[in-house]
């Protein structure tokens, strides 16, 4: 029996599915967009230099943690180091998604990476984990999909923000939005022992280590809740068959045997 | 502001240094085969890191100056529950905004 042949279509279904997917995100990062586009322009930014940061940086957290330092006047090293520090999670992901994503070539993937940011990097590993499966070519359109809804209309509502400026309307509880968006992605992947144990982990490390310097306690956390998650699995309580990328049927990609 | 930083540098730094993060393993590991055991500590990234970056959100709450919030404590529950059961994302959103619209409107 041939090996079943990735379809032409699939990686436009995978495009389209990736954009469906992202859409509840859409919710949170729109607004968000538009709030850091206002809060910039009431620092003192122009519109220019607001779009700047949306644009070179992409990562709400570390923008908005930029311009709070800034308005106290913090040494601009230190505000570097801090806009950095709170993405160093973004290495994390790096790792986690490479075995995913890192079968295209150099300069996709220097592609991808810009586009790296929590909403893309949740989404797109939650539908690779669920379908191992998928060739090469479906995994990347998917990834893009979810660039196309959660990175393009940062740039807009930072535009949109900036412009509009102190004509923007109190949010109604859409900061909640945040952790809802979140919670609602990763509960899914909550399938055994060993991801309840992480995840319990990842909480009460973070919230134990919440007052180390921004960024760090998250790191930390994460690396505890990974062990925990790596040792439970070890002992037996982990995934029955671990999904992993599987080899491309085709491979015509690359052309690795 | 504009005048005591060069937002273009701070703002170039700051993406740089981003995309070196971001671009870190993804570029020098590509897709080559990995040790088991690191495999295994990397598959727990999502639930190692997302449920921490969120719970200081839910806990502390910026929108009530950091007191922790019962509205918002259950909502997150009610979201959890939400899609652990149904395993999709639009449920949990929805069940979880709802829970929390609806707990201030009980509560608040």
């Amino acid at each position: 029996m041939p090996p079943r042949s990735a379809s032409p279509t699939r990686p436009l279904a995978e495009l389209g599915r990736g954009a469906r997917d992202a859409l509840p995100f859409l919710l949170v990062v729109f607004p968000f967009a538009v709030l850091f586009g206002a809060v910039a322009r009431a620092a003192g930014l122009d519109v220019i230099a607001a779009m700047t940061m949306s644009v070179m940086v992409i990562a709400g957290a570390a923008q908005f943690t930029a311009l709070a330092l800034m308005q106290e006047h913090a040494p601009a090293l230190l505000v570097v180091a801090s806009a950095l520090a709170v993405n160093l999670r973004m290495a994390m992901y790096s790792a986690s998604i490479a075995p995913w994503l890192g079968g295209l070539p150099l300069w996709r993937r220097a592609l991808a990476a810009y586009f790296l940011v929590d909403q893309t990097y949740a989404l797109s590993i939650a539908r690779f984990e669920a379908e191992p499966r998928l060739p090469l070519a479906a995994r990347a359109a998917y990834y893009a999909g979810t660039v196309l809804v959660v990175c393009f209309p940062w740039y807009l509502g930072t535009w949109i923000g900036a412009v509009a400026g102190a004509a923007i309307p109190a949010r109604l509880g859409l900061d909640f939005a945040v952790p809802i968006t979140f919670i609602a992605i990763v509960s899914p992947m909550l399938r055994t022992p060993a991801h309840l144990a992480a995840a319990a982990t990842s909480v009460l490390a973070a919230l134990l280590l919440a007052g180390l310097p921004t960024g760090t306690g998250l790191i930390l956390a994460g690396l505890a809740a990974m062990i925990v998650g790596a040792e439970v699995e070890r002992r037996g309580f982990g995934p029955a068959a671990p999904a992993l990328p599987q080899p491309d049927p085709d491979a015509a990609e690359g052309g690795e045997p | 502001m504009t005048a005591e930083y060069n937002i273009w540098l701070i703002a170039a730094a700051i993406g740089l240094g981003s995309w070196l993060i971001r671009f870190s393993f993804l570029g020098l590991i590509g897709d080559r085969q990995l040790p088991p055991w690191v495999m295994r500590h990397l598959r727990y990234t999502p639930v190692a890191v997302i449920p921490g970056l969120v719970a200081p959100l839910v806990v502390w709450p910026e929108a009530t100056g950091g007191a922790p919030d019962p509205v918002r404590l259950g909502a997150a529950l009610i979201a959890l529950a939400a899609g652990a059961l149904t395993r999709r994302l639009l449920p949990a959103v929805v069940a979880g905004m709802s829970a929390f619209w609806l707990l201030q409107w009980l509560l608040g």
